[in-house]
């Protein structure tokens, strides 16, 4: 039998980095395979060489046995490869039919376009494999999981039999994750093949067959998914046993320390994404926001740093109303700010690691003497100590370019200066994303200790996993308005899941 | 192998290093203008030798010295640094000044109603027009930051904008100055004169004058804010990223705004010191000239640092004074603005160097993985 996909000895370099080593997958003809692997495990690049979006400098592609050369994506479509991409590439303001049409719109013989014949097929095509969606609705009006429905089907009408998926389950709740699943049984059942790029184990033993797993650009095994546990394939991922629960004592929790009192906060364009939000956070507590991708925590978040003017409610700061204060103001009366995108917010990369640890407090002593002149050399050996404290890899110590350091490292730099200045609150934004998984443990760790130290902690993610495991008390958020809050262990990923989707707990004290 | 690497990373360094990138093109300039001067039958020999005397004051084909050049050269110098100080100071801040022209023009139609009109006592009569046109030179940048901070206003399209309102007021200011003709006005009095008698007489009555000391001061005062305060500090994260910048509690409308004022308020002393250095009298202006648009030049060759566009500017000032020189020799003198130009082609092509340094180092890594 041949393979309907045999991927052998590609490898492929960037200036710097060798993204693939000499990887091999073999994907058997109507299974589903997981390709798993770290951030920057080289996942992704191997998919985008079978889709043609990079060329392998070495190694051959074999699709149902013949050798092909795949030299871009329009090459990929002909011989039957679609792609799910993270993030959706579709046309917001054009109709479900416009957006899977484009790029090969039917037309008559006058030139025309014969939307009414597309819509007939994308309706077929939706009913055959129970993809539901409306094929007039405009893209911007439907859920996140009907666009990727919608990027499902546009591979479908390419006649794609073998579709790739990367990190679909990224932006989804728990319940369309559900459904993903069944999806993928479902096109698996009508012959297609599917590889399924994720670091997810939970979703892998959901609906994976066979699993390659790929570290550092190395491929290091395939496995059957039946014989293997979650824990071994989480060591086979990172190369060492992980710890998935994380320890923490109980909470020593104190006076309410933030309160955020029936806050609106609009968005760019004026729509109010955060919509009479009132919560407490108290000493020695982390506070989870969990929800879905949009539903408010940016501007939420914006809203207590002081990136946007807050339109209406009230935010105190140990009895200090900050709700229109600057945002220099809120940071020296304690409050830290971890952002959600540490390259736009939380660094300048073109400044050393010391100026980016002084970032927030360069204009006091001990920097800055009373007439304005800097001191670079405290803010260098400052600035040594937290590289040793936080063991952020750098090259050349508190020299080094923060642009320079891998993003984990970034992440370090950020949760190091926050954690130095020792804010009474911490705002905390999806800490860990794009991270490793050795620098996830560390900075989940990092954050516990913060709050054993008695701080009170703010904690917005869309790992559910993350707000499970860390959170003391967990506030779900849908359309911008807290939908319920519970306590650790009082709650369960599913009710959270249907919270996020927006509807009510029976008793929830919402 | 190992000393093959650490040759290599010398390389890699230096042209890694902007000072070097800039001193690279600047050869590269003078390189491509020696070949089009041979194209179209000139000795390329004669430019050289022009450029030599005003930079030395060495005439080699007659063997005499005359250090007036050296002179020369310095005041031409002095503009092109202050108004590439201009454009510096704003891009350190991330902001594109287009309007160091109008500020220019502001500082010195200033310099020059102060200079006609003000108290005639010596030394304070200078340094008040020189402090007016500062002043000035600091409100028209001002404006832009203000509008560009607190409503987003393109500073290109309001500097560009402000250019032409600063042209034409400087007309209708002038033309009211007594003895104002179409084109001049009446002498300053003496006391508004930045000259100075002791570079006079050792630079062979050259125009070289206070204003060199002006400058000398500016830069040091461009140094010191940059790299030691903290107001500096502040300016340049908001440079890189205003965002960042913002998030981490820095007022950046307030650092704007002050980097526009600032940057103007070079301008408006390079201004003040050409109307009362290299001028005996007021000037009504028909057209621009052109100091405000070079020194973008001058501050792109420098990298917007104090001692690199300082450098650039005594390069724009050399080639300015080599100019009559090169027409004595049957040299074109366009030339100069031919190099000019091509300089700041070259230096936008700097991105091209780190492509170069990407490809190469992409295949070296290739090398390494398939003879493994």
């Amino acid at each position: 039998m041949d393979y309907a996909i045999e991927m052998i000895g590609i490898t492929k370099t960037f200036p710097g980095v060798i993204a693939n080593d000499n990887v091999t997958l073999e994907v058997a003809p109507q299974e589903v395979h997981a390709l798993l692997g770290e951030n920057g495990a080289g996942k992704s690049t191997l998919m985008s060489i079978l889709f043609g979006a990079y060329n392998a400098d070495s190694g051959t592609i074999r699709i149902h046995g013949k050798e092909v050369n795949i030299k871009d994506p329009n090459v990929a479509t002909e011989i039957g490869i679609g792609m799910v991409h993270q993030h959706f590439k579709l046309v917001h303001n054009y109709t479900v039919t416009e957006n899977i049409v484009l790029g090969m719109e039917p037309k008559n013989r006058f030139g025309m376009l014969e939307i009414a014949k597309a819509e007939r097929r994308v309706a077929a095509l939706s009913e055959k494999y129970k993809l539901e969606v409306d094929p007039k609705a405009l893209v911007e009006n439907i859920t996140v999981g009907s666009q990727q429905r919608v990027e499902i089907l546009k591979t479908l009408y390419r006649d794609a039999n073998i579709i790739i998926f990367d990190e679909p389950t990224a932006v989804l709740t728990p319940q369309e994750i559900d459904e993903l699943i069944e999806i993928i049984r479902r096109l698996r059942a009508e012959g297609k093949t599917i590889v399924l790029i994720t670091h997810k184990l939970k979703e892998i033993k959901a609906v994976a067959d066979r699993c390659t797993v790929l570290r550092r650009g190395k491929y290091i095994g395939t496995v059957d998914v039946a014989d293997v546990t979650e824990q071994h394939l989480a060591e086979m991922m990172v190369g060492r046993a992980v710890e998935f629960e994380i320890e923490k004592a109980p909470a020593n929790i104190g006076d309410v320390v933030l309160s955020i009192q029936n806050l609106s906060v609009a968005d760019g364009t004026g729509h109010l994404k955060v919509k009479n939000l009132s919560v407490d956070v108290h000493r020695g507590e982390i506070v989870g926001i969990a929800g879905v991708d949009g539903n408010g925590q940016t501007e939420l978040l914006y809203g207590l740093s002081g990136l946007a003017p807050v339109a209406e409610g009230t935010i105190l700061l140990d009895g200090h109303d900050i709700t229109h204060a600057t945002i220099r103001e809120r940071i020296e009366l304690g409050l830290g700010h971890i952002p959600e995108d540490r390259q736009r917010h939380g660094l300048v990369s073109d400044f050393p690691i010391s100026e980016n640890c002084a970032l927030k407090n360069y204009y006091l002593s001990p920097y800055s003497s009373k007439y304005g002149l800097l001191d670079y050399e405290k803010m260098e050996e400052d600035a040594e100590q937290l590289i040793t404290q936080f063991d952020i890899r750098a090259g050349r110590g508190a020299k080094t370019l923060a642009g320079s350091l891998s993003g984990g490292n970034q992440q370090k730099v950020i949760v190091a200066r926050e954690i130095h200045l020792s804010p009474h609150v911490l705002l905390v934004a999806q800490p860990t994303r794009g991270l490793d998984v050795g620098a996830i443990e560390y900075i989940r760790h990092r954050i516990l200790a913060e709050r054993d130290k008695g701080r009170a902690i703010l904690l917005v993610s869309f790992e559910l996993d993350e707000i499970m495991n860390l959170c003391d008390r967990i506030a779900t958020i849908s359309k911008g308005s807290i939908v319920g809050i519970f306590n650790q262990h009082e709650v369960t990923e599913r009710e959270i899941g249907m919270m996020m989707a927006g509807s009510k707990r029976e008793g929830g004290e919402a | 192998m190992s000393a093959r690497k650490s040759q290599e990373s010398l390389t890699t360094r230096l042209l890694g290093s902007d000072g070097a990138v800039s001193v690279l093109v600047v050869l590269l300039g003078f390189l491509v203008g020696t070949i089009l001067v041979s194209l179209v039958g000139r000795n390329p020999l004669n430019m050289y030798k022009a450029i030599m005397q005003a930079l030395s004051g060495f005439n080699i084909d007659n063997g005499k010295m005359n250090v007036r050049y050296i002179g020369e050269t310095l005041n031409y110098s002095v503009p092109f640094i202050l108004c590439g100080f201009s454009m510096a100071f704003a891009a350190r801040a991330g902001l594109f000044n287009i309007g160091g022209e109008g500020q220019y023009i502001m500082g010195m139609t200033i310099a020059q109603v102060i200079g006609l009109l003000g108290p005639t006592v010596g030394t304070l009569h200078w340094v008040l027009a020189i402090i007016g046109a500062m002043i000035i030179g600091a409100f028209w940048g001002g404006i832009v930051g203000i509008l560009k901070a607190k409503y987003e206003v393109s500073e290109v399209v309001s500097t560009i904008m402000l250019n032409y309102v600063a042209l034409y007021l400087s007309r209708i200011i002038c033309l009211q100055l007594p003895g104002a003709t179409t084109y001049k006005t009446a002498n300053y009095p003496e006391t508004a004169l930045l000259q100075n008698s002791l570079f006079r007489t050792i630079t062979n009555n050259s125009m070289l004058n206070n204003g060199f000391f002006l400058m000398i001061i500016a830069v040091v005062v461009y140094w010191f804010i940059m790299e030691k305060t903290n107001l500096g500090f502040g300016l340049r994260a908001t440079g890189f990223n205003r965002e960042a910048a913002r998030c981490s509690g820095i007022p950046v409308v307030k650092s704007i705004a002050i980097s526009m004022a600032i940057a103007g308020a070079f301008a408006g002393l390079a201004g003040g010191i050409v109307a009362l250095g290299s001028f005996r009298y007021g000037r009504v202006l028909s057209g621009m000239d052109n100091y405000g648009f070079n020194g973008i030049a001058v501050a792109l060759v420098g990298n917007n640092t104090a001692i690199g566009t300082m450098l650039a500017g005594f390069l724009f000032g050399l080639l300015k004074n080599s100019q009559a020189l090169m027409q004595g020799k049957q040299i074109p003198k366009e030339i100069t603005f031919i190099i000019q130009g091509l300089i700041v082609v070259f230096i936008a092509l700097r991105s091209a160097i780190a492509i170069y340094f990407a490809w190469r180092n992409k295949r070296q890594l290739q090398k390494e993985v398939l003879a493994k």
